[in-house]
């Protein structure tokens, strides 16, 4: 599918969501800066796009705990990709946390990853889109962030942060021409869910990456992946509490 | 270390259909200009140069890479009322230049439809008016200018002694360097007013027999013609000619060359002129164009043959009648392409190129026809002949539907041995660029850049688009990562493929 983005920063493109979505944009013809920990898949995946007369993957090597270098690999990927007209943060992670689990160093990182990572980069892409009065950020959120499950407090914190925080941003950016996009995927195969086996209504990455695609091309929305998961979250915010502390979800 | 993203704007084509990120740089000075010039060369980024940003295509952008906006460098360096010879920093504008001279007496012997352009763009394009058959283009007025050089010299160009450069840079659309000051002489005018008579033209070989005559006979020439009707009726128009007075013509010219005398009316029936453009939106559609083009020919039938006097400004700056009227085109683009034609083949050029813009679905929706005559710049616009320059409304939907119907008329007009005005142009392709302004004098012009800017410092996507990609200074992203890849292995920066040059 034809895509109208040139230049894009996949911020945790080694895998999963992320992959999928550089593979998708590559194949469009759109150069990628792929930004991820795992320079092995880094380039792994550059090395399926880029054809020996044309160069479209850009690895950078990153981890986006390290919120210092963010602005130096930025400027790498932007420098690499000669400019920058969409950016995805799609790093994250969802550690298993027991019932009874209050562990603060596993939630520490979520907060990093999830949320404290995704602003450092996007804020910076924001500067410039503000400037530039074009360009589409794409975040993405969960429908674990609609309400508080008792399943695993930080992660849904995380994502509603980011989803507050995209919305504000959508807010400032929109007078500009940019545009910013929240997605809020639904169960997706990717190893972040791998340990928690099939799940009802679970996609792969390669369908959620077109969905989410397809939903950036429409500017300035909050998109569900796949949709339904839209009716399963204006259900689930309808359950009155007593209702829903009692579910196992 | 990377260019500051604080410097990073949207600058945009004035015709709206491109645009994109930028590092713009505003300097106030010489030394502001040093600095943004050592800047780009320490990022091994390109500068593009923009003056009042008023070429309709890419002339001035440089996206990712560095513009050079050189419209706070606006003093006027010297001015003798006497003589008319003005010295200027090329971020004055004509419209400075007129309020400053005029109550001495002193008009632009050549100005364009607009008073926004800045001299340095007026000498970058090489401008022309409605008076090119007799005044030439602007760059005949020029005494002088000083030139800054990719290597930092600033240098001061004089005709006679250093013609290569001088007829290169004028009309050079600042790829040899910056222009940092112009001195140029000024037209003594003895009246703020103009001695215009309007005329009436039926067909296309009435309209150009008719501004050719004109053209000859009196200072100004020019015709409006409706691009919509075909068959007998095409070509037709309303055309104006116009002369400046002689001295006692005007029994009071102290009141007419005062600047309060020479301004426009900032509204139009109570309605002011800056809501219009958004009022006129529903209109600019084939069919709203076509009723509001067949009321201006009707209005002008009867006006024929009616002599008037108008102010200087009131004549020469139409477009800026109605501040910008661009907007009426949106949300699409307004592309304006301007052809030139020999004067033996304008008519089949003119008629066949509006016929295949009808038949395509492009109805140019305000053409306007010149007389000009040939000039000694190096890549001149100009022929012995006439231009008509076209107006079209295009979505970028429809953009290369548009580039199709451009390459038809772009053939046509090159088959004619016709030429084209970069000021205007977002459309020509390497090929046509080439052959428009002849093969010698391109070759002559890139290895006067390659003796003063070896490094191709000076280039802008408009360059790249009708000439191409000049050196590893502005590489590819694949090449800047090559270079990066060779520079944290040790790599010899020598084994690097240069893509060019």
């Amino acid at each position: 599918m034809e895509h109208p983005w040139r230049k894009a920063i996949i911020v945790g493109a080694s895998g999963g969501i992320g992959e999928q979505i550089a593979l998708a944009l590559a194949q469009s013809g759109c150069s990628v800066a792929l930004v991820g920990r795992n320079e092995a898949a880094l380039q792994r995946i550059a090395t399926a796009v880029n054809r020996a007369d044309s160069r479209l993957a850009f690895p950078i090597v990153h981890d986006v705990r390290d919120v210092d270098t963010v602005s130096a690999a930025f400027a790498q990927a932007v420098e690499a990709l000669g400019g920058i007209d969409l950016i995805v943060y799609a790093a994250g992670v969802m550690p298993m946390i027991g019932p009874t689990e209050y562990d603060t160093d596993k939630d520490i990182e979520m907060i990093a990853v999830n949320f404290v990572g995704a602003v450092a980069w996007i804020n910076l892409a924001a500067k410039r889109f503000e400037r530039a009065e074009e360009g589409t950020i794409v975040g993405i959120g969960s429908v674990s962030g609609d309400r508080g499950r008792k399943g695993n407090p930080v992660y849904g914190a995380t994502k509603a942060a980011l989803e507050n925080y995209l919305e504000s941003l959508r807010n400032r950016l929109a007078p500009h021409g940019a545009s910013v996009v929240t997605v809020k995927p639904g169960p997706v195969e990717t190893s972040m869910a791998a340990p928690r086996g099939r799940l009802p209504g679970m996609i792969s990455a390669q369908r959620a990456a077109a969905l989410i695609l397809r939903a950036a091309r429409r500017k300035n929305v909050t998109a569900y992946i796949p949709w339904r998961w839209w009716l399963v979250s204006k259900i689930i915010r309808l359950i009155p509490s007593p209702i829903f502390r009692r579910l196992k979800i | 270390m990377t260019l500051p993203a604080e410097r990073i704007e949207r600058v945009e084509a004035w015709g709206m259909t491109t645009g994109g990120a930028c590092y713009v740089y505003r300097p106030s000075t010489l030394e502001g200009v040093l600095e943004a010039v050592k800047e780009a060369r320490r990022e091994r980024r390109s500068i593009a140069l923009k003056g009042g940003g008023n070429s309709y295509g890419d002339a001035f952008l440089n996206r990712e890479q560095v513009v050079l906006d050189l419209s706070r460098m606006k003093r006027i360096l010297s001015w003798d009322p006497n003589t008319g010879v003005i010295c200027c920093e090329p971020g004055v504008t004509i419209e400075e230049v007129w309020r400053y001279a005029i109550e001495d007496g002193w008009w632009l012997p050549v100005v364009s439809g607009t008073a926004r352009v800045t001299l340095g763009g007026a000498l970058a394009a090489n401008i022309h008016g409605k008076n090119n058959r007799k005044a030439g283009p602007i760059g005949e007025h020029v005494k002088e200018f000083t030139l800054l050089t990719a290597d930092g010299e600033e240098r001061t160009i004089v005709p006679l002694e250093d013609p290569d450069l001088f007829y290169a840079v004028i009309g050079g659309f600042g790829a040899l360097g910056v222009i940092t000051s112009v001195t140029m002489q000024l037209k003594r005018v003895h009246s703020g007013l103009l001695d215009v008579e309007a005329h009436v033209a039926r067909n296309w070989a009435e309209a150009l027999d008719k501004v050719a005559h004109l053209a000859d006979a009196w200072d100004y020439a020019v015709g409006w013609i409706d691009g919509f009707p075909s068959g007998a009726n095409s070509g037709r128009g309303v055309l104006h000619s116009a002369r400046y007075l002689d001295e006692c013509e005007d029994p009071h010219p102290e009141e007419t060359l005062r600047v309060e005398a020479q301004q426009i009316s900032d509204s139009v029936l109570g309605i002011p002129k800056r809501v219009l453009p958004r009022l006129m939106r529903p209109f600019t559609r084939p069919l709203g164009m076509r009723l509001i083009n067949a009321m201006k020919f009707r209005a002008g039938r009867r006006e024929a043959g009616h002599r008037f006097r108008q102010s200087l400004v009131a004549f020469n700056f139409l477009l800026d009648s109605i501040p910008n009227w661009k907007h009426a085109y949106r949300p699409a683009g307004l592309v304006q392409y301007q052809v030139f034609a020999p004067l033996d083949a304008a008519q089949q050029v003119f008629s066949e190129a509006t016929r295949a813009a009808k038949e395509q679905g492009f109805p140019p929706f305000l053409c306007v026809l010149k007389r000009h005559r040939p000039d000694a710049f190096l890549l001149s616009h100009a022929v012995d002949g006439f231009s008509l320059a076209m107006d079209f409304r295009v979505h970028s939907l429809r953009w290369e539907a548009f580039r199709r119907l451009a390459d038809e008329m772009t053939e046509l007009t090159l088959s004619a041995g016709g030429r084209f005005y970069l000021a205007k142009d977002s459309v020509l392709r390497r090929g046509q660029f080439r052959q428009a302004v002849g093969a010698e004098a391109l070759e002559r012009f890139l290895a006067l850049k390659a003796s003063v800017d070896p490094e191709g410092l000076f280039w802008s996507e408009m360059w790249r688009r009708v000439v191409g990609e000049w050196t590893p200074l502005l590489p590819s992203a694949e090449h800047r990562a090559d270079e990066r890849e060779a520079r944290e292995t040790g790599a010899d920066a020598e084994d690097i493929p240069k893509p060019f040059w």
